[in-house]
């Protein structure tokens, strides 16, 4: 596994310099922490284009739609969980409800916050999300998925919730990728069982990959970075070919994306699976292999849940 | 300007509307409806630049009624306005109608933003004149909040960065009636000194008189000359105003209406009587 040699945080400036050279309707609204997400170099370059309303998240995400409303196309930033759970109300009604067009960054995503600990790891930012009408949500996997989805955010006129890592990922794609928003991604063609993840979680299922494959186990990789829409057809259909699905997922495994591929294929072909991620915890603080460890985020959980799921379906 | 006359009988105009609209469905906002009847009648007979025949032309004023309750007076002032047929409020409420209780953006002609979660809509006044700002439009967003609403931290927030960043293309309005649904303002969680308080946010601030639609207008026109400050007028009124059957009645903010009320209302109003 190769680590990008950027932090993530850096392509996605670097993309809302380029697109806002070319498109007038871009302009941030933020609440103090540029410096964090790393919009300061935006300002330098638009100034005029740039609302830092200060330490007052609720006003920000109300500032973004009203300047939706007059035409332009806002994004917003904050850590997940002030970028979600501390304006979920504003979000939903001045935003979704409203039919704006604001896109809504959640910086350091789950485990991620790390030394910030428990007040800035939100689980539920996805749960949260997913729950409302006409939202898009979004966990670009590495930079060259980034890359590959901003025109596709710009061009959907809606609510975009946009899980941001803000540090380097694991290099999952390469810069021809095809991607479209609301289409899984499979990494791996596989038989016996099917990994279904997203965001940082994929790295760990490519390795679960492979020790499964030392083991005689073929397994399906599927990468989900839109948990919503969700790629219904991708998941029933590797769902009826494997028999045993299990999930990854870096947040809370209550209405993440384990929740929507569960409702996904006991609606459609109920399957034996297993949701990998933290079940029914706060976050503490710790770096993020520390945590990974502590939740059971690592590719040996998602071994062992495979194996299980596996031995479930023999079982059946 | 507009004559006072005029303005005044387009109040009564909204305000038998809005009591007939509300009547004719049973139930509804009526105490914080009939607040607003002057304050629209000047915003929309004689302030705003607007066209009911081109109704989202890019340069025309904005209006959000932030505390989105007051909705049914709204709709009769676009429908004598003609963005709205007069027999559509006849659907206030009903199922599938254009004219629901708070206002809805996406339903209906003429409303500039969805509003109904209480302070959300002054947020989002001053992101429309912060965007009116950046792309030079010489146009004002005017917004009206409740005074309850104002108990709001949102509203803080709001006013904080529109006293900071100096919009003063932004016309506020507080509907000050003293009242809201669990008692007196002042018993729940009170205001006082309101109009110290907006000014130490860095508004300029007017208090009037808020079924007079002169003082309103001659408020609007002064705060259109100050520069380097939102203003925020703050109009005393009466919840309930005008209504025989709800004025100053402290449970009028949502009260089921009868038909032999609502009718006599009317009637008082028409007669020239209340």
């Amino acid at each position: 596994m190769i680590l990008e040699d950027r932090w993530m945080r850096e392509t996605y400036v670097d993309l809302l310099l380029e697109y806002a050279a070319k498109d007038d309707r871009i302009c941030l609204v933020e609440a103090d922490l540029m410096r964090a997400i790393g919009t300061l170099r935006f300002r330098d370059v638009y100034p005029e284009r740039c609302q830092d309303l200060g330490v007052a998240e609720a006003n920000m995400i109300g500032v973004a739609a009203g300047m939706s409303a007059m035409g332009k196309v806002p994004f917003t930033h904050s850590f997940t969980p002030f970028a979600t759970r501390r304006v979920c109300d504003q979000v939903t009604l001045s935003v979704a409800y409203a039919g704006l067009n604001v896109k809504m960054v959640g910086s350091d995503p789950g485990v991620t916050a790390e030394l910030n600990g428990g007040t800035h790891m939100s689980m539920e930012d996805v749960a949260i999300m997913r729950n409302i009408p006409n939202m898009i949500v979004f966990e670009p996997t590495d930079s060259a998925q980034l890359r590959k989805a901003f025109p596709q955010i710009m061009d959907h006129y809606g609510p975009v919730y946009i899980r941001l890592l803000r540090r380097n990922a694991v290099k999952i794609f390469d810069e021809n990728c095809e991607f479209q928003l609301g289409k899984g991604i499979v990494l791996k063609e596989g038989k016996d069982v099917t990994i279904i993840a997203s965001g940082i979680m994929t790295a760990e299922a490519m390795d679960a990959a492979e020790i499964l494959k030392a083991e005689g186990i073929d397994a399906e990789i599927i990468n989900i970075h839109t948990v919503k829409p969700l790629d219904e057809e991708l998941i029933i259909k590797s769902a009826k070919k494997t028999g045993a699905v299990v999930t990854a997922e870096n947040g809370s495994i209550i209405n993440g994306l384990g929740s929507a591929v569960a409702e996904c294929i006991s609606e459609n072909c109920p399957t034996i699976m297993e949701r990998v991620g933290v079940k029914d915890h706060f976050g503490e603080v710790g770096l993020t292999e520390y945590l990974k460890e502590k939740y059971g985020l690592k590719a040996s959980d998602i071994v062992k849940a495979a194996k299980n799921v596996m031995m479930k379906k023999q079982n059946s | 300007m507009e004559k006072v006359s005029v303005l005044e009988e387009k109040a009564r105009e909204i305000r038998k509307l809005t009591i007939r609209a509300i009547g004719k469905l049973g139930v509804g906002h009526i105490g914080g409806a009939l607040t607003l009847c002057e304050v629209l009648s000047v915003l929309y007979f004689d302030v705003m630049n607007i066209d009911a025949k081109d109704s989202k032309k890019p340069d025309r004023d904005r209006f959000v009624l932030s505390k989105g309750h007051g909705g049914p007076a709204l709709y009769a002032a676009l429908a004598l306005k003609g963005f709205l047929k007069i027999e559509d409020l006849d659907t206030l409420n009903q199922p599938g109608t254009h004219l629901p209780s708070h206002c809805d953006m996406r339903l209906t002609n003429g409303i500039d933003m969805s509003t109904g979660s209480l302070g959300q809509g002054f947020s989002a006044a001053i992101g429309m004149a912060l965007a009116a700002r950046m792309d030079k439009l010489p146009i004002y967003i005017y917004t009206i909040i409740g005074d309850g609403e104002s108990q709001e931290g949102q509203i803080w927030e709001a006013a904080m960065a529109a006293g900071s960043r100096k919009l003063d293309n932004l016309i506020a309005f507080t509907d000050y009636n003293k009242m809201q649904i669990d008692g007196y303002t002042e018993e729940i969680n009170g205001l006082e000194p309101l109009d110290k308080k907006w000014e130490a946010f860095g508004w300029h601030v007017q208090t009037v008189d808020g079924h007079a639609v002169k003082d309103i207008q001659k408020a609007i026109d002064t705060a259109k000359k100050v520069k380097g400050k939102p203003s925020m007028i703050i109009m005393d009124t009466i919840k309930g105003k005008g209504g025989c059957f709800c004025e100053n009645l402290l449970t009028s903010h949502n009260m089921p209406v009868d038909e032999e009320s609502w009718k006599k209302a009317v009637e008082l109003l028409e007669k020239g009587e209340m």
